[in-house]
């Protein structure tokens, strides 16, 4: 069975330069384990392609039940070069919760 | 146990201050630690520098310890402030000015060396690369267009600032936690090698330098659930000796402290959250733990710290083209197919006006514009409206402001049911980012501190 990750997880995003992060947090560890199977690199890059030029790190932080996305050249510049409305990438975090997954 | 309170400030310029008022009010504070400068920040300084010497700092400092002094002072409460921007000297004439109609005497203290515009030749001589950190580019495209570059200093200066009486810390760039961990270490009686209490105290740090994102501002989780944001209180954190903290906020106010308010928090502009490197300690934050022990009060302890890096990260920012941008809004039926029909006569008309662009940008806002290729199609059918959003990179002014005035004939002679002209925008400066890193021994040599009376 298939589910978007917004019925699953909360996410925030930042930026630093032309790289943004999105760290996705999951409710609990059976859920974080999902997402470290499900989430990967390989899928987070394609999920954003049109967007995100470079590329995609994975770092994990189960204490926080987390995992954290770091997107190279994902800001068009970054904020004070982009041309886009979400300059910052405050909304990259909403716009990998549409991504589905396998659970 | 020792222990400090501190408060966390403006989590940028133009944040508002109110929520620190209660904090001061109602949280038993002693320190307020401010935020005034994103990465975008000191261009804004710089342009307000080119026009009048005396400016370059984040004006919005001055009506804001004016308005909080009067509570602060007779409470004891000391600030550590980042708003003196590029200009941390006429900040302080600014603020000793102001002081003068408060009969208390203080002390303020400003920090100085984190601006190396003027010095990159020397460090490029003693062999400095400057390369961008993240490309590996060579300076040498963007050299001639730069308009500041700053150092993030750590907290040793501000540090000394407070070990010397200061009441009132005003610094440039500096990390932007280092202005949290200054008061920790001033109160606490940590050595500079105590890796793991600086770790402690540098998480705390992030924790509370942008306001309102620890207590529920900008929640990704269930939003609906935090309570009052009109009236949010901003993070407070208690410190101990042995570097424990807990984060709350002034009671009444709104918001929620949680887990999950504040691991959001956490990982917030964070890359390797196993080497989460600032100038005082390189801070692993995957050992820590977060416990909520109350409604709104957290305690996070276990942080691991590894020796500070031998390089510090400068920000350096280079003119980089000009925006024009134009907006108009299309009303139902068939709204989206209206701007983007809009949008074809824009770009055929560009072509003709020969307006000279080196990116353009197309953007249906109520329908793809903060999602951009991510929007999801089937929304598109029967939106009740959406607005054309065209914005454009020109090598200069006069030519980005062609595009805006290619929008107003549009309201008689495109596409029927419009709303929202909201006439034209002014063309804005871009600004590139060149992040880059240099040894800490030739920047820290120009770190200059001075405390004066007012």
């Amino acid at each position: 069975m298939k589910k978007q990750l917004v019925e699953l997880a909360h996410a925030r995003s930042g930026d630093k330069g032309d790289i943004a992060n999105i760290a996705l947090f999951a409710p609990d560890q059976a859920t974080y384990d999902l997402l470290v199977r499900e989430v990967t690199t390989e899928r987070v890059r394609t999920h954003f392609a049109g967007i995100v030029t470079g590329k995609v790190e994975r770092y994990e932080a189960p204490n926080v039940l987390a995992l954290n996305f770091v997107l190279h050249g994902a800001l068009n510049g970054g904020a004070s070069r982009s041309l886009r409305s979400d300059a910052l990438g405050k909304s990259l975090s909403s716009a990998l919760l549409r991504m589905e997954i396998e659970v | 146990m020792k222990s400090v309170r501190i408060a966390g400030g403006l989590g940028f310029y133009g944040d508002s201050w109110r929520p620190i008022k209660t904090s001061i009010e109602r949280g038993n504070v002693q320190y307020v630690a401010s935020d005034h400068l994103a990465e975008l920040t000191l261009a804004i300084l710089q342009k307000d520098r080119q026009r009048d010497p005396n400016l370059g700092y984040t004006r919005d400092f001055a009506p804001m310890l004016l308005d909080l002094l009067p509570i602060a002072i007779p409470r004891g409460v000391k600030f550590i402030l980042n708003a003196g921007g590029l200009n941390p000297m006429a900040a302080r004439e600014v603020l000793l000015g102001a002081l003068k109609k408060f009969d208390m005497k203080l002390k303020v203290g400003v920090v100085l060396g984190d601006s190396v515009l003027e010095r990159l030749d020397e460090l490029q001589e003693v062999g400095v690369s400057l390369v961008h950190m993240d490309t590996g580019a060579d300076i040498t495209t963007v050299r001639e267009r730069l308009l500041f570059a700053s150092a993030y200093l750590g907290a040793r200066p501000l540090v000394e600032a407070l070990d010397a009486g200061a009441d009132i810390v005003l610094t440039g760039r500096v990390a932007d936690a280092a202005l949290f961990l200054a008061p920790m270490m001033h109160q606490l009686g940590w050595r500079w090698d105590d890796w793991d209490k600086l770790a402690q105290g540098i998480v705390v740090g992030h924790l509370l330098e942008c306001s309102g994102q620890a207590t529920g501002g900008n929640f990704g989780g269930d939003w609906r659930s935090i309570p009052n944001l009109a009236h949010i209180g901003y993070p407070i954190a208690e410190v101990w000796e042995n570097g424990d903290a807990v984060i709350s906020k002034a009671p009444g106010t709104g918001g929620r402290v949680n887990f999950d308010t504040l691991r959001e928090q956490l990982l917030y502009e964070v890359h390797d959250p196993r080497h989460y490197m600032t100038p005082d300690v390189d801070v692993d934050m995957t050992t820590l733990r977060m416990e909520e022990i109350g409604l709104d009060e957290v305690r996070v302890i276990g942080a691991k710290g590894r020796p500070a890096p031998e390089m510090l990260k400068i920000v350096a920012g280079y003119e980089d083209g000009v925006m024009g941008q134009a907006m108009l809004g299309y009303a139902w039926p068939d709204a989206l197919a209206k701007a983007q029909l809009a949008a074809e006569i824009i770009q055929q008309q560009m072509i003709e006006v020969d307006l000279k662009t080196e990116e353009i940008v197309i953007e249906y806002i109520g329908y793809d514009s903060i999602h951009g290729p991510l929007a999801d199609p089937t929304h598109a059918k029967d939106l009740n409206e959406v607005y054309l959003r065209i914005a454009v990179r020109c090598a200069d002014k006069k030519e980005a402001a062609k595009l805006g005035r290619l929008f107003p004939p549009l309201a008689l002679s495109g596409p029927p049911f419009i709303g929202g002209a909201g006439g034209m925008i002014e063309p804005r400066g871009l600004l590139g980012i060149w992040p880059t890193l240099a040894p800490r021994t030739v920047i820290e040599e120009y770190i200059r501190v001075s405390v004066e009376e007012s």
